[in-house]
């Protein structure tokens, strides 16, 4: 259906808890810089469209897709702004490309957390202002919801959980662009402070601040150009019912819909055997079970196998998040998505360094939009 | 209003709201950032401070850009130079404006205009107000190509800010 569509280029800053030193537009200016010179275009005369994803409160600024263009060489083009994570962007990217009117299409998304002084009343404001907003306190409470009716439907011990927490943070030790990784044990992860039960502080990932570019491109153009293209095989999004008393908590809908969306695209009938590598959401320590048990990818293995006996670890079966992670990145806010396809780009590459897993023919990258909004986004990568 | 007019539904007053006749919900979004200048924004504002307007320079188009930017625009790469343009210009458009942000009529008309700077690049310049300008005289359009010079706040009244400049008058 319609021409295919290749990513030629990514660029991106290394996230960390703070950029105080450079604005917005001067972290957007450093990732595009990186990625148009990494697909080799020059934006001013070979873009033909681009497409960010950002969120107005995320800003501080409302009508945000106005401050775009300069800083990513597309004054005087086509330009529009998603509100939701960046793997929506690419998304709307990927269709813009096949529509055959566009040939180079730009992605980008980035976060600035740390310009947010008080994050948790942002998140609040996201909340149903009759139904939820004078009963849940805050969206870790949704979380913490999600967790408990996980936890019992899928038999996961408080072991396995953390464990994601040390395998995640000592992965990102090998990632450059990763800032919080570290060695940790079960018992740390195990024993930090409870924020809402069973939730507890290490589960949570930690905000971080950057922007990542990725260049889009139809198989005609891809196929002038040096670089090996990867191929976006399949794409699925979807979104469930705002209200949560309707959701599947223990697992979601909307990633099991998102996920047979994207598979039956890219002929994928046996996910576990068929893809070499996840990069997929860990907002929280237990999202990395249930996104693998939505996107089935678990083979039949208990949660506790999946990590104690290595089947996600960077030399398994199956490879999980070997970037760290939201868990070792931070959680970029909307650059999320777009920062986990960067990294399993790497891995396809053949270009991850200490990280690269093997070989990687087939990776899948998901994540969601985030509490309250039950949507997940699933991008099938090839090469 | 024709108060004879007989409109269909409820009628309700804000009273009603004061007096808990009418159900609803209030609740005030709390949002709060302190937003990184970066490094253009940041010396543009300091600048400002010692009573100077700064601008980048890309060497490959020779585009000078204020407010200063670290990359350009249009050649799509990392402007080289920091240089000073002045403080005087001439106005592009102007607009007089008799009500204030909540619709409330002002005292004074406020007139507000789109400034080139002198050696700034055609297109680059400043948006402020303008001071000592009739109104008549943007109505009439003497406004056009006016030139202009800023007035400054004392220099320890200045903060770092756009409003460390009060507005611009004309050059006589
Ligand atoms: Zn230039």
């Amino acid at each position: 259906m319609g021409r295919d569509v290749a990513i030629i280029g990514i660029g991106s800053t290394n996230y960390t808890p703070m950029t105080t030193e450079y604005s917005y537009k001067e972290l957007m200016f450093e990732a595009a810089l990186k990625a148009y010179e990494d697909a080799g275009i020059n934006p001013r005369k070979e873009l033909d469209a681009l497409v960010t994803a950002a969120e107005d409160f995320w800003e501080g600024v409302s009508i945000f897709d106005e401050y775009i263009p300069d800083q990513m060489g597309a004054v005087l083009k086509p330009a529009l702004t998603v509100s939701g994570d960046g793997l929506w962007g690419i998304i709307h990217g990927y269709m813009l490309v096949k529509t055959g009117y566009f040939d180079i299409v730009a992605v980008e998304a980035h976060s600035k957390a740390s310009d947010i002084d008080n994050i948790m009343d942002v998140w609040r404001i996201a909340l149903d202002p009759h139904y939820h907003r004078p009963i849940v306190d805050n969206v870790h409470m949704f979380a913490g919801l999600e967790m408990m009716r996980f936890m019992e439907e899928y038999n996961v011990s408080r072991e396995a959980l953390s464990m994601i927490v040390v395998k995640n943070r000592y992965n990102a030790l090998y990632n450059p662009m990763a800032p919080y990784g570290t060695k940790t044990d079960i018992e740390t992860v195990s024993n930090s402070e409870v924020v809402s039960y069973p939730l507890r502080k290490m589960d949570i990932s930690e905000y971080s601040d950057g922007a990542t570019v990725v260049v889009l491109a139809s198989r005609e153009v891809a196929e002038k150009y040096d670089k090996e293209p990867i191929w976006i095989e399949g794409v699925g999004w979807i979104s469930d019912s705002p209200n949560i008393e309707e959701w599947d908590l223990a697992c979601p809908s909307h990633v099991v819909l998102a996920a047979s969306m994207a598979y039956s695209q890219a002929n994928i009938d046996n996910p576990f055997k068929e893809i070499d590598l996840a990069e997929v959401d860990d907002r929280y320590s237990y999202r990395e079970f249930q996104s693998l048990v939505a996107l089935d990818l678990t083979n039949g293995y208990m949660m506790d196998e999946l990590v104690f006996e290595g089947v996600i670890s960077p030399s398994g079966e199956l490879p999980v998040n070997p970037s760290g992670g939201y868990l070792g990145m931070g959680y970029p806010l909307e650059a999320g998505g777009l920062v986990k396809l960067y990294n399993a780009v790497v891995q396809l590459r053949g270009e991850a360094g200490p990280m690269q897993v093997g070989d990687v023919e087939k990776a899948v990258v998901m994540t969601r939009r985030e509490f309250p909004s039950p949507s997940s986004a699933v991008v099938v990568l090839g090469r | 209003m024709d108060k004879n007019v007989k409109l269909p539904g409820t009628p309700y007053s804000s009273d009603d709201f004061k007096k808990g006749k009418i159900p609803y919900v209030e609740d005030v979004p709390k949002a709060r950032y302190t937003w990184s200048a970066g490094i253009a924004m940041s010396r543009f504002l300091e600048e400002l401070k010692n009573g100077r307007i700064v601008a980048r320079k890309c060497h490959e188009c020779g585009r000078v850009y204020v407010p200063p930017r670290m990359f350009c625009s249009y050649c799509f790469r990392p402007t080289d130079e920091w240089v000073y343009v002045k403080d005087t210009g001439r106005v592009n458009t102007a607009v007089v404006s008799y009500i204030g942000a909540d619709r409330g009529k002002l005292g004074e008309p406020l007139v507000v205009a789109v400034i080139e700077l002198d050696g700034a690049s055609e297109g680059m310049g400043i948006l402020h107000k303008l001071g000592n300008v009739d109104p008549e005289d943007v109505k009439n359009r003497k406004v056009f190509n006016m030139r202009v010079r800023a007035v400054w706040k004392k220099p320890e009244e200045r903060e770092g800010a756009i409003t460390d400049i009060l507005y611009f008058e004309p050059i006589e």
